[in-house]
């Protein structure tokens, strides 16, 4: 019987602001036994953050905890002096921060900052906590760790350094670990290392974990127990089989539905999004809160508040109707109309050995004998297009996809290559093309907050490409700007509100509609969908292939979100260190015979269904630096599939494995399918969902 | 945490208008800075009419008096009654010092904003002929070139300004280094704007914040010098009511009569650091998370 590390009753948070006091977490009880890893989900502003702290008694100045029992072990956490907490944290409870950057100080060595805590903490000599930290970093499978304690926080990579901070945390064995979206800021490569590592990690020192993350991908994989908070609430709560196969709450079921699924894309499903915005702390609905945003709210749920009831044995749910969402049925997402095959459009894109180098240039470079030195951040790739056609572009971050988007964008000039839009042989610079091009193509960017102007109403972000490249007369302007804004489904006041003053989401809805106003014919989405919300990113995805249907505008979309990109793409083509590797129809792309490479993305995601089992094929280290390229095949220094020297000394060649399918490996495709099996998905498979 | 105070964020500048007022309620040096800067400009602007004295009325026999109910501060070696003449001497201050902020604003505006827009070879040598100005002593600087120039009001705010454009020009351009590289200004590229669209409609309103904050900065570090240069007889001259040339002449009489000096520059002490706070509260509301409750 596994002891009960960490047990909190009833626990309410309250925030003392400007319009008074708020309850930010209500009534929200949490047990976690040793070696238990709790997985805590929800998006963002539902609390998770401010229960975990409060949980550890860690809370800002402004906050305090108005109700509640919270026990560690043996001990009442709230009786304790502010100096007897002090030794709690960092000794009884560590914790694990998302931005492995910001929590490693970066003028102490590495090996310095673990040996700190043993001797804070465990009251070790100087050579005992030297030890002790050498040993830590052996344990998080650090490649040569007294080389790494000599180094400093900025001579390693983010995975090295959440290693690190994993390091130490368990340092002193703690009864309690709470990690705070810990790979959210990490390739999917090097997650899928750190999940693997905390999962062996957790077994070994049995330690209770609160790991909270809005992936749920995430928490399928690392997870043995689940709670899904929702506006301070808890509204489901179970073990991972529970709630993944059996969903109680109809917002569990709307997360999971909009999560893209690897094994079907647009043209089977779109996505279900939720619908609404999470209710702000001091504008709660008086019955459920999820009632404003839920199917199956009838009249009782908007009244009172349904308290949490226990199903099964450790199956909790907040909801009245769970019964009525069971003969629901569990419909994770609309089934959509079959439609034809799109049929070979007109060639849109062509880019042609596309290169960008970018100089090293030290501090006064003509004084300096080293050799000119170059980031060859895309080196050679070409790509085609066609008519209402999208191409995924899919890499881990500093591969060069973003460098190739704004190459063809013209935002930065490429050092070689040709870019023809539609038959014509295009200029390197924005500067140099004409309105009529510039009209032609637009770019949805990553980051909502910069994209639009802060000073500028969102009407006006719309008008302006309108008047430049439409030439537009002040009438039918307004019409055509209303008529975006409703495309975009955002309501018309908006046109008139400032950035600040919208959502992430609605900022990014407005850049689209931006992008779209001029009627482009190709559009580039850079990462568009990456840093929001599940629920928001399914509604964008869903606008995305909508707008896709009515305009036949052309997609590159360039993600670091396989499911994204399999969901959204026709055709995807995958990049590694400036150069493709893989490219041909999402079909094909995701079924083998694949690139290793590609193999390795496959298997690292996380996938929100604790039955699907995935052959754990990881990658060592992080992409080399593009200043020096590794010789022969680019791949080889991480490829867990290297067959010999051959990849070191040769460039590997191009197979062509279908019509629609190239690869470009020394291993024969015959020999990588047979190596790969079914891989992640058997082709029978596909579609299997509707 | 943070999210929820994300959330909380979004909707306290959802009610900026409000907010700001109460925020400034949480800051009471902020509140003073603005009640002190205010007052000093009422009385500059009736300062005369408020004053029971003309400033140059002598009074030789009533000469170096204390503080008394004729003459609430005192009077100086002339007999001049020593409240009306820093009532009156407010006007040159704040004319001289505003005059050569604005000087310094507006060019170091300009060099800033197409320094840090153009880049390259241009950029450098802007920077560079700033660095220049930056490492001499400023008040050095400002004494050789008032030696030359000769002193006089105009000849000071000359200085001020010349003195004060590279720091407004740093500044500022390193605002727009940052503002170039966001993505808006390149949506606004990729629709074809032109450099003027970007730099007076996309960049300049995202500077003004900064350029505030900056300008009230300058602005009390102007009186400073202001007062500097009054003091060693190179600003406005007599018989002027400057507050700095009051000190400097003060002086000689320290010791018989402490009140002619202590009055004029508690003035500018105060003026001084009623700017400060004013300048502090304006980078907490106008560039919130900047610094200090980030």
């Amino acid at each position: 019987m596994p002891k009960k590390v960490l047990d909190a009753r009833n626990v309410t948070v309250t925030y003392r602001t400007e319009k008074g006091l708020l309850d930010t977490v209500r009534k929200v009880s949490l047990q976690i036994c040793s070696g238990e890893i709790y997985g805590l989900v929800g998006e963002s502003g539902s609390g998770k953050s401010t229960l975990a702290r409060a949980i550890v008694r860690y809370l800002p100045e402004n906050g305090f905890l108005k109700n509640g029992e919270i026990y560690l072990g043996d001990s009442d956490l709230l009786t304790l002096s502010k100096s007897e907490m002090r030794r709690v944290w960092g000794g009884r409870v560590t914790m694990v921060h998302q931005d492995p950057n910001a929590a490693v100080n970066p003028s102490v060595m590495i090996g310095e900052q673990i040996a700190e805590v043993a001797r804070t903490h465990l009251k070790m000599s100087r050579q005992e906590a030297k030890d002790k930290a050498l040993e830590m970093l052996t344990k998080v499978r650090m490649a040569d760790p007294e080389a790494v304690a000599r180094r400093y926080a900025h001579q390693l990579s983010g995975g090295m350094l959440q290693r690190v901070l994993i390091a130490i945390a368990m340092t002193t064995n703690p009864e309690l670990l709470i990690m705070d979206e810990p790979t959210t800021a990490l390739d999917v490569t090097t997650e899928a290392v750190i999940l693997d590592l905390i999962g062996d990690l957790m077994r070994e020192y049995d330690t209770a974990v609160l790991y909270i993350t809005h992936n749920l991908g995430v928490v399928a994989r690392v997870c043995n127990r689940v709670g899904v908070l929702y506006a301070g609430e808890m509204m489901e709560e179970g073990s991972i089989g529970q709630v993944f196969k059996n969903k109680l709450h109809p917002y569990t079921r709307g997360l999971l539905g909009c999560v893209p699924r690897v094994d079907v894309n647009k043209k089977d499903i779109s996505l279900k999004a939720i619908p609404g915005y999470i209710p702000r702390p001091d504008q709660l609905p008086p019955g459920c809160v999820f009632a404003p945003r839920c199917e199956l709210a009838e009249g009782a749920c908007r009244e009172a508040r349904p308290p949490l009831a226990e199903i099964e044995s450790g199956h909790l749910t907040a909801c009245r109707r769970y019964k009525a969402l069971r003969s629901y049925g569990d419909v994770v997402a609309d089934t959509r109309d079959a439609h034809e095959e799109l049929e070979y459009g007109e060639l849109v894109l062509e880019a042609r050995n596309v290169k960008k180098y970018f100089p090293v240039a030290g501090s006064l470079p003509f004084l300096s004998k080293v050799r000119k030195q170059e980031v060859k951040a895309v080196d050679d790739i070409t790509v085609r297009m066609r008519h209402s056609f999208t191409m995924g572009i899919v890499g881990e971050s500093g591969c060069g996809k973003t460098t190739f988007a704004r190459c063809i964008m013209g935002l930065e000039e490429a050092t070689a290559g040709e870019i023809e839009l539609e038959g014509e042989l295009l200029p390197y610079s924005v500067a140099k093309r004409p309105p009529e091009t510039l009209r032609k193509m637009q770019m949805v960017f990553q980051n909502p907050d910069a994209s639009l102007n802060p000073q500028h109403p969102a009407g006006e972000a719309v008008a302006r490409p309108l008047k430049l490249l439409r030439r537009m007369d002040k009438k039918a302007l307004q019409d055509r700007v209303r008529e975006l804004f409703e495309a975009v489904n955002l309501p018309e006041d908006y046109i008139y509100r400032l950035p600040h003053e919208l959502s992430g989401g609605e900022k990014q809805r407005v850049a689209i509609a931006r992008a779209f106003a001029a009627d482009p014919t190709l559009m580039i989405c850079d990462e568009p969908i990456s840093s929001l919300d599940v629920s928001v990113q399914a509604s964008l995805m869903n606008l995305l292939v909508d707008l896709q249907e009515s305009k036949g505008t052309s997609y590159l979309f360039i993600s670091h979100d396989l499911a994204a990109v399999r969901h959204l793409s026709d055709w995807i083509a995958v990049v590694y260190l400036g150069r493709l590797w893989e490219i041909g129809s999402a079909e094909d792309v995701f079924v083998p015979p694949y690139h290793p490479y590609t193999e390795a993305l496959l298997s690292a995601l996380p996938i929100p269904d604790p039955d699907v089992r995935q052959e754990s094929i990881r990658l060592k280290g992080s992409v080399p630096s593009a200043m020096n390229i590794p010789s022969g095949c680019r791949f080889h220094t991480r490829c867990p599939r290297k067959i010999g020297a051959i990849c070191e000394n040769e460039e590997p060649p191009w197979q062509n494995t279908g019509y629609y399918h190239q690869l470009c490996c020394h291993i024969p495709a015959d020999e990588l399918l047979v190596l790969q099996g079914y891989g992640l998905l058997k082709k029978g498979e596909r579609g299997a969902g509707k | 945490m943070s999210e929820t105070m994300n959330a909380l964020n979004q909707k306290q500048t959802r009610s900026k208008s409000i907010s700001t007022l109460k925020r400034l309620r949480r800051y009471p040096t902020t509140l003073i800075g603005f009640i002190t800067v205010f007052l000093f400009l009422i009385i500059a602007l009736f300062g005369p009419l408020l004053a029971p004295y003309a400033y140059t009325a002598q009074n030789l026999p009533n000469k170096l008096q204390p503080p008394s109910e004729e003459h609430i501060f005192g009077t100086d070696q002339f007999g001049r009654d020593v409240y009306s003449r820093i009532l009156v001497g407010s006007r040159d201050v704040l004319s001289v010092a505003g005059s050569g902020t604005a000087l310094a604003v507006f060019f170091g505006l300009l060099l800033g904003l197409f320094s840090g827009y153009r880049g390259g070879l241009f950029d450098e040598l802007i920077m560079r002929a700033m660095d220049v100005i930056l490492s001499i002593p400023p008040l050095l600087l400002a004494m050789v070139i008032l030696f030359s120039l000769g002193p006089s009001r105009v000849n000071v705010i000359i200085v001020v300004g010349f003195l004060y454009i590279p720091m407004v020009a740093r500044v500022v351009r390193s605002v727009v280094l940052d503002l170039k590289t966001r993505q808006f200004i390149e949506a606004a590229r990729l629709r074809g704007e032109n450099s003027l669209y970007l730099l007076y409609k996309e960049i300049l309103p995202n500077i003004l914040p900064h350029l505030a904050v900056e300008a009230s900065m300058r602005f009390s570090y102007s009186i400073f010098l202001v007062a500097s240069l009054g003091f060693l007889g190179l600003g406005v001259q007599p018989p002027s009511p400057d507050w700095g040339l009051m000190v400097g002449e003060a002086r000689t009489w320290f010791h018989q009569a402490r009140w002619v000096l202590f009055f004029p520059a508690g003035a500018i002490a105060l003026l001084v650091v009623g700017v400060g706070f004013m300048s502090d509260g304006l980078r907490r509301m106008l560039l919130p998370g900047g610094v200090s409750d980030a």
